[in-house]
């Protein structure tokens, strides 16, 4: 079958960028967004048109979905071995990225028409969104982990400027480039696992390492470094670079300040795809970890374990509501994580790897809709304070209805799409490790109780003075919402085992309602304890806030994670390291250098009478070398 | 009988008095003259070596009218470049025109 357009759903957004970047003042604001809106709603019908071929149309006899290569070219030639392509890669996983990603920045271009209405920079803004859809499009249909590396590191720039957009702020200046310096340390040791991994595997193609039967694969071998082997540490620090993205403790500090930024741009960005590239990451190179490095993947799932927890508690004692979301993020990405790192490879061991990126489609699809609901607040009654919010389902009826949806779905509510797949990652956990698994539950009924506490803390609980009556946003607002709170609703019924599994042979996973049960239980406990304490203003929950003393400002500063890197750059790494190098750049390398460069000065400014202008010294100098060349000749010949 | 050695005397001469007066002369136009002579003392020797040492040929010959045409563009090209100078530091002295220097 030919799937050669597909290279088009990359391309449209760069060619939109390149509009509206170039020429964007030279249109009327409302002409880029609508530019960028078309733009992606073409990328967004190719998607679910490739989506429908690839999934519905038989084409392999295997009864597997086969990986394709729709397009590929030389990019790069180092040398005979080291080539370079770019490409189209077409397999399960690419493809449901590529609809996940289409549909939430199609839903996020449009919401922005009218959440971005008048504000400076409307086409940078769309310009901004189309280079990061463009980038992270790139990054998923990936042939080889060096076109991924590209494109990764893309994502991040395009991430950069989009946290940074209200660049004015210095708040959002400095959260830009902590997320940047953040995630480019960790893309230090993803580029150092590359070097390692193709060093190793002598390609860089995913048709090579990630296939069990290629034989680069199978001879995968190396030597013992620290107690690990060598694949095992360069698969550890490409998680490391995954790690990065997708915020996993402890490099998740980048994310919360990351709220910086437009609110469609969170939903876009830090919630449903860029911060799930790391899972990505981990889900691509898969059998690489399953079957050479499992050490590696019980690393991971214990810091996607750790990670949801942490995440989740913080996430109770937030106020800004886009941080609540913002930690709710790197609790769910925690669940998807932890379903990789307990999943093996095949059949019914593999539910963890299905279970996980059936979890990113849903969570995709209702953390989008949790932002937007949360921007549609914000635009409302311009605050992100939960103290300032309250009653507001009477002013916002659609908003109040899609957001409801919404917190159902990520706590787990059947028949929402959060319930299905959390519970096959819940039953995942548990046949791997108990330990996990109950740590899981735990999380979940934490997740229940914080996203409810968001939710009657701004649609219920008492009225707040506003400065004008708050209003529902306009259609364009609207129409997202609900199309997402479909999604949210709807998309649990995907059977996702019949497309989407570790080994690419489907499978039918089944329900199991000893753990389902207990699950929804616990979230129904979570929901009614934040009913109690949240549906009126009460003071019951300053009381326990009180009572918990110095536990809850520990969490409520999350940790203090944030000091304590503050502590280990300023005080260890400045004091110790770059001071000291410092003083040696300034007063060694600095100083030869002045000194080579004294030297030539004096010695220029001794002999620069030489160059006296006068026409008939040079000649003299000129003729009188001549001569002496000449008689030099002479002399030699009559030697010889 | 006139031989080879005639010539090359003569043209020798007429470089090495071209080479002193380009070194000696301050003036500008009789530093031309000197390039001139020094130029046509070259001219000579191409003609005479093609005339007594290859007499069939004929590219020596066609050298020199080359160089005498090159010569005659130089030539204007100097004295514009003098009449420049003169504008400018009324004066054709060579000494005065040391701008270039440090």
């Amino acid at each position: 079958m030919n799937y050669y357009y597909t290279i088009w759903i990359v391309l449209i957004p760069f060619i939109v960028f390149l509009l509206t970047g170039l020429f964007g003042n030279r249109f009327k604001p409302i002409v880029s967004g609508i530019i960028g809106t078309a733009g992606l709603f073409t990328s967004f019908i190719l998607s679910i048109y490739t989506a429908w071929k690839y999934f519905f149309v038989p084409g392999g006899e295997t009864g597997s979905f086969d990986t394709l290569i729709a397009f590929k070219t030389t990019w790069l030639q180092v040398s005979d071995k080291l080539i370079i392509d770019l490409g189209v890669l077409l397999d399960p996983i690419s493809v449901m990225m590529l609809v996940v990603i289409t549909t939430v920045s199609f839903m996020v271009h449009f919401y922005s028409l009218g959440y971005m209405k008048g504000e400076r920079g409307f086409a940078r803004f769309f310009a901004f969104l189309s280079l990061f859809t463009f980038s992270m499009l790139g990054l998923v249909v990936a042939t080889n982990i060096f076109q991924m590396y590209i494109f990764w590191e893309l994502v991040g720039v395009s991430s950069y400027l989009l946290i940074g957009f209200y660049y004015e702020r210095p708040s959002a200046v400095a959260a830009s480039k902590k997320a940047f310096i953040v995630t480019r340390f960790a893309d230090l040791g993803f580029l150092i696992g590359i070097l390692l991994l193709s060093y190793y595997t002598g390609s860089f193609n995913f048709s090579d390492i990630t296939n069990p039967q290629s034989p680069v694969f199978t001879s995968i071998s190396s030597v013992s470094f620290m107690g690990m082997s060598a694949i095992t540490w360069s698969m550890l620090l490409i998680f490391m670079g995954g790690a990065g993205k997708s915020a996993m403790f402890p490099l998740h500090i980048w994310l919360p300040d990351a709220m910086e930024g437009p609110t469609p741009v969170s939903a876009l960005i830090h919630a449903a795809t860029m911060v799930v590239a790391g899972v990505y990451l981990v889900a691509r190179m898969f059998p690489v970890y399953a079957f050479h490095a499992p050490e590696a993947l019980t690393i991971i799932a214990w810091i996607g374990g750790i990670t949801s927890l942490f995440a989740a508690v913080i996430a109770c004692t937030q106020y800004d509501i886009k941080r609540v979301l913002a930690y709710s993020t790197l609790s769910q990405i925690g669940y998807m994580m932890l379903a990789l790192g307990v999943s093996g490879y095949g059949g019914e061991e593999g539910l963890g790897y299905m279970a996980s990126m059936f979890h990113l489609f849903t969570h995709a699809m209702f953390k989008a809709l949790l932002f937007l609901g949360a921007g549609s607040v914000i635009h409302a009654v311009h605050s992100n304070y939960m103290y300032e919010m309250g009653g507001l389902r009477k002013y916002l009826p659609i908003t109040h209805f899609t957001f409801l949806i919404a917190c159902l779905a990520i706590a787990g509510i059947p028949p929402f799409a959060g319930f299905f797949s959390k519970d096959e990652i819940l039953v995942a956990a548990w046949y791997h490790n108990r330990l996990l698994f109950s740590l899981e539950y735990l999380v979940a009924g934490i997740t229940a109780f914080y996203m409810f506490r968001l939710y009657f803390g701004i649609f219920w609980n008492k009225e707040r003075h506003y400065h004008h009556t708050p209003h529902e946003s306009p259609l364009t607002m609207t129409i997202p919402l609900i199309l997402l709170a479909a999604g949210s609703a709807f998309t649990g019924f995907i059977p996702f085992g019949s497309f989407v599994t570790s080994d690419r042979v489907p499978f039918e996973p089944e329900m199991h309602l000893s753990i389902a049960i207990p699950s929804v239980i616990i979230a129904l406990a979570g929901i009614l304890l934040a009913y109690v304490l949240y549906r009126k203003e009460s003071m019951v929950s300053k009381k326990v806030s009180a009572s918990l003393g110095s536990m809850y400002s520990l969490v409520y500063n999350k940790f203090y994670i944030d000091e304590v890197y503050l502590f280990v750059t300023k005080r260890i790494l400045f004091n110790l390291v770059s001071r000291p190098v410092a003083w040696f750049d300034r007063h060694v390398v600095d100083e030869t250098m002045n000194r080579i460069a004294w030297v030539i000065s004096v010695t220029s400014n001794k002999i620069k009478g030489l160059q006296s202008g006068q026409l008939q010294h040079y000649a003299m100098v000129f003729v009188s070398g001549t001569v002496i060349l000449v008689l030099i000749i002479l002399y030699n010949l009559t030697l010889s | 009988m006139l031989t080879i050695t005639h010539f090359l005397i003569v043209s020798t001469l007429m470089f090495f008095i071209g080479i002193y007066g380009f070194l000696t002369r301050r003036n500008l136009i009789t530093l031309l003259m000197s390039i001139e002579l020094i130029i046509n003392s070259v001219n000579i020797n191409f003609v005479v070596f093609n005339r007594y040492l290859y007499p069939g040929q004929l590219q020596g010959q066609f050298f020199a009218m080359f160089i005498i045409a090159i010569a005659a563009a130089e030539a204007s090209v100097a004295i514009a470049l003098i009449i420049n100078i003169y504008r400018r530091f009324t004066s054709i002295e060579v000494d005065d025109v040391d701008e270039m220097k440090y």
